[in-house]
């Protein structure tokens, strides 16, 4: 392995991941209208856990790729130790590839989002450390006068960490044996995950914007710095709105609906200002970053829109544990977080992409879009019949039956989500492979 | 400095609501059986939180499970003849009928824990 492609590596593990991901997620998501297709040998047991484990590792692996190439240049040195960095990208790929076998193998700790065995945990947080490591050796962060993103990136290395260990509080009988508790630990750990990678993202996104804007002044801004610490103190506080039907304290619901979805309003107000300043002299070689990210501006905007509706303890009531949290979750996981990473990807290789390939990508980018708006409106709908049938007591049989038109939509734009990803992941892992200076 | 002294509060407010958060703010007036304590194992080995959900975490493919055994549709009889022979969309698990009461008494504890703790 070619020590200065780490980030390279990191990169390909992720769009590996995703390939996989979305394959077992299109599984998964037709078994929802034929229930034992693939019968014992691929159930919606594996496939679900499968696309969700892979989902996350596509994110992780990409922004460490995306992290390992902008540390170096940030610090303006090389990265610390390429050596820790290979033996992270080895342990990286040797998870994933035990809990693909696991979970096939019908191995699991039964906790969601983390339904792996326990002690794989340990791996992750073994790399994690390394990453960690060559991190603050590498850029030697200083936050008195650094731009956001290195606030961002600490924050979420830091709270990746935390967050996984109170993910773990289960094993100790005090959490496992109380129901209330387990349940919003659970919650408020994976809550606050989900906040620690949004900052790893973001960091990259803003460290990005900075590098195609040539607009130093906007990360160290006080409007940047507000978005950071509102996001930061949703990270902490906003897991809340989850636990509305769980009989925790009436305190943990009041915290979490006042702190709300405020994180995004002025992430959207970032991106539409870099956007305005762009205007028409948007770099050559970042017609691709400007497509991803205006692509997620749109998300942003709409999923804030879904997030404040369901955050009202009232609407909350009838939304939660129905398909409208997953539509939240998929506009979160693939209209913003994947469309914000696309472009960090761009940003590295759009140098060596190919006019034809770039219309290609744009092209593919809209039918993202577009694809993902049906997926996520079949969600909706689907997730309004769950609730209405389950306000009527309908027998869940009958609410299923009603609910499969819909999920038929959801199947077909699941397809078409696939197809426009594929031929993205396509166009931009050809430069990676071509490529031998991406660091 | 003030990023700094800001950064510095919030960490220790953060601390601090965790800590009540792990304590006072979970706490619940129903102990969990033995029986139920398998259970919930059995639960987690199974990964039935995959496709049902407790307190609406888990996944979408079959019902939520919170008041399955109060449930006037439905009941803990109910729920035990499902849970040893399968249904419409679940497969056949093949527990054992030991196993089947374990996670009734799991689901029960559940459900006690959820009204009991209405606040």
């Amino acid at each position: 392995m070619d020590q200065k492609n780490i980030g390279r590596h990191f990169i390909l593990l992720g769009f590996g991941c995703l390939l996989v991901s979305i394959t077992f997620g299109l599984v998964a998501s037709l078994q929802y209208v034929v229930p034992h297709l693939f019968g014992d040998v691929l159930s919606f047991r594996t496939t679900r856990p499968l696309h969700v484990f892979l989902a996350i590792n596509w994110i992780f692996a990409c922004v460490t790729g995306v992290a390992y190439n902008a540390w170096p240049q940030v610090a303006g040195r090389p990265l610390h130790s390429y050596g820790l960095a290979q033996i992270h990208f080895f342990m990286h790929l040797a998870t994933v590839l035990v809990v693909i076998i696991g979970f096939f193998s019908g191995t699991f700790s039964g906790r969601e989002y983390l339904e792996f065995p326990v002690w794989v945990s340990g791996l992750i947080v073994g790399y994690w450390l390394l990453f960690v490591y060559n991190y603050f050796k590498t850029v030697h962060p200083d936050l008195r006068g650094a731009p956001v993103y290195i606030w961002s990136w600490t924050a979420g290395l830091v709270f990746f960490l935390i967050t996984m260990t109170e993910a773990h509080l289960w094993l100790l009988p005090w959490f496992n044996d109380n129901i209330i508790r387990d349940v919003t630990v659970q919650w408020k750990a994976n809550g606050s995950m989900v906040g620690a990678w949004n900052m790893l993202i973001y960091g990259s996104s803003m460290f990005i914007m900075e590098r195609v804007s040539g607009n130093t002044t906007a990360t160290r801004g006080r409007t940047a710095f507000l978005f950071f610490f509102l996001g930061f103190t949703n990270l902490m506080f906003n897991w809340g709105h989850h636990t509305y039907v769980v009989p925790a304290h009436p305190v943990v619901k009041q915290v979490a609906y006042i702190i709300s979805m405020t994180e995004l309003i002025l992430f959207a107000n970032i991106i539409m200002k870099w956007r305005r300043n762009m205007g028409s002299q948007t770099p050559p070689n970042s017609v691709l970053t400007v497509t991803f990210f205006s692509i997620a501006d749109r998300w942003i905007l709409m999923n804030l829109a879904l997030a404040i509706a369901i955050s009202v303890p009232y609407i909350n009531q009838f939304t939660h544990g129905t398909q409208i949290t997953v539509a939240h979750a998929m506009g979160t996981t693939i209209g913003i977080n994947t469309t914000l990473l696309l472009g960090c990807v761009s940003w590295i290789v759009e140098q060596s992409v190919s006019r034809a390939s770039r219309k290609h990508i744009i092209l593919a980018s809209r039918w993202l879009h577009w694809s993902l708006l049906v997926f996520w409106c079949s969600l909706l709908v689907t997730g309004f019949i769950r609730s209405a049938g389950t306000i009527g007591s309908l027998p869940f049989v009958r609410i299923t039956e009603q609910m499969l038109p819909w999920l038929r939509v959801f199947s077909l734009a699941g397809v078409a989500l696939v197809a426009a990803l594929v031929a993205i992941i396509i166009s931009l892992v050809k430069p990676i492979l071509v490529r031998t200076d991406v660091a | 400095m003030r990023k700094i002294y800001f950064i510095v509060c919030l960490m220790t407010t953060y601390i601090a609501y965790s800590a009540w958060v792990y304590t006072g703010g979970t706490g619940s007036v129903v102990k969990m059986e033995s029986a139920a304590q398998n259970g919930k194992r059995i639960w987690q080995r199974s990964n039935c939180q995959n496709c049902h959900q407790l307190f609406g975490l888990g996944g979408y493919m079959g019902p939520d499970l919170t008041s399955v055994t109060t449930d006037k549709r439905r009941g803990a009889n109910y729920a035990r003849a499902i849970i040893l022979s399968g249904g419409n969309n679940m497969p056949n698990y093949h527990f054992t009928a030991s196993e089947a009461d374990d996670i009734i008494a799991y689901l029960d504890h559940v459900n006690k824990a959820a009204t009991a703790n209405i606040r």
